[in-house]
């Protein structure tokens, strides 16, 4: 696809790695995806295994995973993981947040050294709580507040980047093959009941810690193959709403879309879908008249939002998984299911690889998004 | 006949162990290596598992059957051989086509048979024995595309079937009025006594899968061909 941006002032970088035409990639980019339907735990390892049957999809650049359910001791607090450059950037950003929440723990990210995994940024983890007094005279409500603190450390504390600001859920995301991420990050010591991962190739941008997918807001998390036409259009939007695209990822503006049209507006996730990935006036031409009027509705009401070019995105929230494709499907994904279990992934060996047999595997349609909730859930806006 | 367990290999030491060797094989427990099969040619190569992307991409007269899914961009550019797929192929199977056949018992997915062409005794043909995605025989410049729609009663194709067609030919096999169809495309029906033309790749598939004739000559067909006033054909060939 495009061209690999590598940071120029990495001399020793420059001279690892092998000139143009010395290597091919096979190119790609690669998700994958599994949730217990019965809300089940059970422990990272399998995603770790899935992603790496995609290995060549992506070429060391990034990796990353979200996991849902994995701190029920502390399900009612945001888990805020953060990368920081240095011990100055988290002094002031612990000072922020000393401010701004009551800190029930906090603690370094446990991770195991690796070769494959190198220029960590310090990364920590704090489980906080709104401060009542703060909120109060904040006059928001406690997402919009803590959203809105993520946002001022990603964009006023220097060295700070947080992450990941869920509740019981976590991103985990690094520089690096995903299942060499995985390990780092001992995401196999974690039991959750949906997991998402993403294996970078990455087409624009420089591979950074932060820039790995996912890419999250609150319980919101994205992971993406693809490449959005649409970027600016869709970020100039989504900025005149408090949101700051820090990173100049597509992937980024696609998580905070999904958070502003379901947080704050509403939309249901298959509603969503009607407006990320709209079906053409063609195809909404040849609709039954109900269908039509919903479906001209939210073209029109959210045209700002539609995402062009090619993309297959698994997004992660509280309770649930929704996968999509843009409506010409220019990238692969399959969805299979096996007893309570449904996988997604970019490619069907991902699937196999954990469950050998399946009950049902069908590939999803452009446009149609496929969206798994944990026991029947609704997955309708909280 | 000599077995590989690709499970023994990485997917590019995989290719070279399957070049190395000559004649029939068998490889077991593929798992989306990717390539297999490339350019080969004078041999049967037999797979189970799921292969990677890409499988018998410029195939040049091997036959190779797969006894399980298949994912995408099987047969890309390949010249001649036969594809086998006992069960459902995913995106852009046949992609740029140009010779031999592929036939899948199951389904395709989006972008079946897309670019695919021909020229004198080159004509390459796909049969799936499902339905396909949408987007099917996209820009189809020559080569023959079946589309058997067994166990379905709808129209066995997604939509923008044909778009952009400027040569070659589609049978959809199905009772089902066709959706609406791109300017680019000609839609004529055919019942059970006009379809000699493609008789040998029935033939063919009912054998290979066992499927009986009667079942498979049961509907009547949709033949989609370019349309001779298409903006397609005036734009390559300008005078």
């Amino acid at each position: 696809m495009g061209q690999i941006n590598l940071p120029q002032d990495n001399a020793l970088m420059r001279a690892e790695l092998p000139r143009e035409g010395e290597f091919r990639n096979p190119s790609g980019c690669a998700i994958s995806g599994m949730i217990s339907t019965s809300g089940k735990r059970f422990s990272g390892e399998d995603i770790i295994r899935s992603i790496s049957v995609m290995h060549d999809r992506s070429n060391g650049l990034g990796g990353g995973f979200a996991a849902y359910g994995i701190y029920p001791e502390y399900k009612d607090f945001y888990a805020l993981h953060i990368f920081f450059d240095d011990s100055a950037a988290k002094h002031e950003c612990e000072a922020f947040l000393e401010r701004h929440f009551d800190i029930i723990n906090l603690s370094k990210i446990p991770t195991r050294k690796s070769p494959a995994i190198t220029d960590e940024p310090l990364i920590w983890r704090y489980f906080v709580t709104p401060l009542p007094t703060k909120l109060a005279s904040s006059q928001l409500d406690e997402r919009e507040f803590v959203a809105r603190c993520v946002f001022r450390v990603n964009t006023r504390i220097k060295g700070c980047y947080v992450f990941s600001s869920g509740k019981n859920m976590g991103v985990f995301k690094a520089v690096g093959f995903p299942e060499d991420v995985g390990r780092f990050y001992r995401l196999e010591e974690y039991e959750g009941y949906a997991f998402t991962a993403h294996g970078r190739y990455p087409t624009n941008t420089p591979g950074w810690w932060g820039g790995a997918h996912p890419f999250a807001l609150l319980d919101y998390s994205v992971v993406h193959n693809g490449e959005i036409s649409s970027y600016d259009a869709n970020r100039r939007s989504i900025e005149m709403h408090g949101y700051k695209c820090t990173l100049q990822t597509d992937t980024e503006v696609i998580a905070y879309i999904i958070d502003y049209l379901n947080r704050r507006k509403g939309l249901s996730m298959k509603e969503i879908c009607s407006v990320i990935a709209a079906p053409f006036w063609q195809t909404i031409a040849q609709m039954p008249p109900e269908e039509r009027a919903e479906a001209e509705y939210l073209r029109n009401a959210f045209s700002s939002y539609l995402i062009t070019g090619p993309f297959s995105i698994i997004v992660g929230f509280e309770g649930g998984l929704m996968a999509l494709n843009d409506r010409l499907k220019l990238r692969s994904m399959v969805v299979a299911e096996r007893d309570d279990m449904v996988y997604i992934s970019s490619e069907e060996a991902a699937i196999r690889v954990i469950s050998p047999e399946l009950d049902r595997l069908w590939y999803p349609e452009g446009g149609q998004g496929v969206i798994i909730t944990v026991n029947g859930g609704d997955e309708k806006c909280r | 006949m000599k077995k590989i367990n690709a499970r023994d290999y990485q997917w590019q030491e995989l290719n070279d162990v399957v070049r190395a060797t000559t004649g029939d094989i068998e490889l077991e427990g593929c798992l989306g290596e990717r390539f297999i099969a490339c350019g080969a040619a004078d041999r049967k190569i037999t797979i189970s598992g799921v292969p990677g992307n890409a499988l018998g991409a410029y195939l040049n007269g091997a036959e190779i059957e797969c006894l399980q899914n298949v994912q995408d961009a099987v047969g890309d550019t390949m010249n001649s051989g036969r594809i086998i797929v006992r069960g459902s192929a995913g995106d852009a199977l046949g992609y740029a086509m140009r010779g031999g056949s592929i036939y899948v018992q199951g389904d395709s997915g989006y972008r079946t048979g897309i670019h695919m062409k021909e020229y004198m005794e080159k004509r390459p043909v796909i049969v799936v024995g499902g339905s396909a995605g949408s987007f099917l025989g996209e820009y189809l410049a020559g080569g023959l595309i079946i589309v058997l729609g067994l166990g379905s009663d709808t129209f066995p194709a997604g939509g923008f079937t044909g778009t952009g067609m400027h040569g070659g030919e589609i049978w959809l096999r199905s009772d089902a009025l066709p959706p609406v169809l791109p300017e680019q495309v000609c839609v004529t029906r055919v019942e059970a006594d006009g379809i000699s033309g493609i008789m040998p790749y029935l033939s063919d598939f009912s054998q290979l899968f066992d499927v009986p004739m009667s079942e498979l000559t049961a509907k009547g067909f949709w033949r989609l061909t370019p349309n001779a006033k298409s903006p397609y054909k005036r734009l390559y060939t300008p005078n």
